[in-house]
């Protein structure tokens, strides 16, 4: 069956040798929340072991700060308050994702005073952010970030489930969006690193005016209790931390092994800039560039196309798609939203990109009951279904070589928005 | 929250006049969408300030809004009138309160349920008994479609809901 949290809460008696595994194995991220103070240089760390070149992050799958993260994969980075070499911490597991941009982290993992964001007035500003499962909620603040040998100085950051006073609560304009997610549990990670093709995490429409009808109300005034959707001036955004390095800041790559059977851990490396080093260069992948609306590709599957409509997401753990009739698998019994066939199943599909670059490929979804009957955190094959997208989530990236270019910046070769692989 | 009696009689007797109401009609709050009659759409298409275009089918009718900021909602109307699906997508969510209506409750339920008990992340894929809810997408990018399995008009399959 589809493991449940509280049987694998129930094998807690194995958890603290599996940590110190980890940990001995320096495989990164998260099965400890890691606060230190101390230099932020931060060139020679992220995951735990050292990286192998100033623009390499480690980065790993792991069981990750929630114990029970599955196909999630984990970074480190160090904040510093702006300006400070001595008021610094690293915090581990952080979700990489290249499905969002700008980094988050939970409060209770932050232990050093970042500086509130305010708005002209002296109002401390908050955000609501969506993804596709949740919202997470707080105030953003401003963090030198270092990430391997790459700083972003003075950076808008969101800080997840602050209790500081006119931040804490929840407006109803934002817990109206779905399930707020706002601590290690609800995340399965001490936070977010969106790394995805964008510099803001909202762009030009959340800083027209709140009753415009454009403004998508993500950024709030708590000048006012409670908090009021506000105007939020691009450059004032939560923004990926890729976007304000002083150099390799077009976009990254995600690199990980391939993966035949599940397993505990799985590392790999997050590299940062495309063709601005000699270990970053497009060498042979192909580059799908991204509808400008939607921010999507297209996947054929079985004849059908599904224009515009599928994506890369290494923040997604799965590849979900589709339905059980369309793809002849049944879901699992105990778990409609996975699939469960009989034998792994082999798949072909074929990506295209905006610019009309394609090509087709094999995949294979498993048995997700079978695959995850285990302690295992790296599962290869682990998908469900989705009806009205092509989620290519974080078992694509299993022995490929992803890249994810920013917009409006050369990347090698081409302009992103694009994914190559 | 409270209904809006005269639009109602007006969407159900004159369509062409109701759209001219819906085209002045000034945002405010009233009685929400899913499971609710039709009247519902037009207090969903005030709180978006969204332009509606109606398409009637042979099994059901589709109320399409678009908001301002380009959120598209589609509103599924069976021939008794009321609203047993709804689909949306666009940069951003819609207000999910006011769609899912008295859903909503059970919508939060099942989300948190699926999100502290099992391990899909990065989609939210609801299946009750009662109400089936898909959520999908990423940053700019957010689609789902939620649907009353029981309301759903006969020949009419779910996939049509999108």
């Amino acid at each position: 069956m589809i493991r449940f949290r509280s049987a694998r809460l129930a094998n807690s008696l194995l958890l603290p040798a599996l940590s110190l595994t980890l940990l001995l194995s320096g495989c990164g991220g998260g099965a400890s929340t890691s606060s230190t103070s101390g230099s932020g240089t931060g060139g020679s760390g992220s995951g735990g072991s050292g990286s192998s070149g100033g623009n390499v992050a480690n980065v790993a799958i792991n069981a990750g700060p929630s114990n029970v993260g599955t196909d999630l994969l984990y970074a480190s980075v160090t904040i510093c308050v702006p300006g400070s070499t001595t008021q610094c911490q690293t915090i581990d597991g952080l979700q990489v994702d290249t499905g969002s941009s700008g980094l988050r982290i939970v409060a209770s993992a932050v232990t050093i005073p970042l500086t509130q964001q305010k708005d002209s007035s002296g109002n401390p500003i908050a955000e609501c952010e969506e993804f596709a499962d949740g919202e997470t909620w707080g105030p953003v603040q401003i963090a030198d970030v270092t990430i391997a040998g790459e700083k972003a100085a003075s950076l808008p950051i969101q800080v997840i489930g602050s209790t500081a006073a006119n931040v804490a609560s929840v407006p109803q304009s934002c817990s109206n969006l779905g399930i707020i997610n706002d601590d290690v549990n609800s995340l399965e990670a001490n936070g977010i690193l969106g790394v995805g093709n964008f510099i803001q995490d909202c762009g030009p429409s959340c800083a027209q005016p709140p009753n415009s009808g454009q403004n998508f109300g993500l950024y709030y005034n708590c000048g006012t209790n409670p908090c009021a959707i506000t105007a939020e001036p691009v450059a004032n955004q939560v923004a990926n931390p890729v976007g304000f390095f002083a150099t390799d800041n077009n976009g990254v790559i995600i690199q990980l092994p391939s993966l035949s059977a599940p397993a505990a851990t799985l590392a790999g490396t997050l590299t940062f800039g495309i063709g601005t080093q000699s270990n970053n260069a497009l060498s042979g992948q192909t580059v799908y560039t991204l509808d400008p609306n939607t921010g999507n590709i297209s996947t054929t599957f079985k004849g059908t196309t599904f224009t515009n409509a599928a994506f890369l997401d290494s923040g997604s753990n799965g590849i979900y798609f589709l339905d059980a009739t369309t793809t002849g698998m049944p879901v699992c019994t105990d778990a409609s939203f996975f699939y469960c066939p009989a034998s792994t199943q082999n798949f072909s599909a074929t990506n295209t990109g905006a610019n009309g670059a394609t090509s087709t490929f094999n995949f294979s979804i498993g048995n997700a009951d079978t695959l995850t009957n285990n302690t295992d955190s790296a599962i290869p094959n682990f998908g469900g279904p989705n009806p009205q997208t092509i989620d290519w989530g974080l078992p694509f990236f299993f022995g490929r070589t992803v890249y994810v270019a920013i917009a409006g910046k050369t990347a090698g070769s081409a302009t992103g928005p694009y994914w190559a692989y | 929250m409270r209904s809006n009696s005269t639009s109602s009689f007006l969407l159900w007797t004159f369509p062409a006049l109701s759209v001219l109401l819906a085209a002045f009609a000034l945002p405010r709050p009233l009685s929400a969408s899913l499971g609710g009659d039709a009247t519902s759409v037009e207090s969903d298409r005030a709180k978006m300030q969204a332009s509606l275009q109606t398409t009637n089918k042979d099994r059901f009718t589709v109320h399409e809004m678009k908001s301002a900021n380009n959120v598209t909602v589609r509103e599924f109307v069976s021939p008794t009138g009321k609203v047993f699906g709804v689909a949306w997508q666009g940069p951003t969510r819609p207000d999910m309160q006011q769609l899912l209506g008295s859903y909503f409750d059970q919508f939060i339920q099942a989300a948190q349920k699926q999100k502290s008990q099992t391990k899909r992340r990065g989609q939210l894929s609801i299946n009750e008994p009662g109400l089936v809810v898909h959520m999908s997408g990423h940053q700019r990018y957010f689609v789902g479609q939620a649907y009353i399995p029981q309301m759903l008009p006969s020949n009419v399959q779910a996939e049509e809901i999108r």
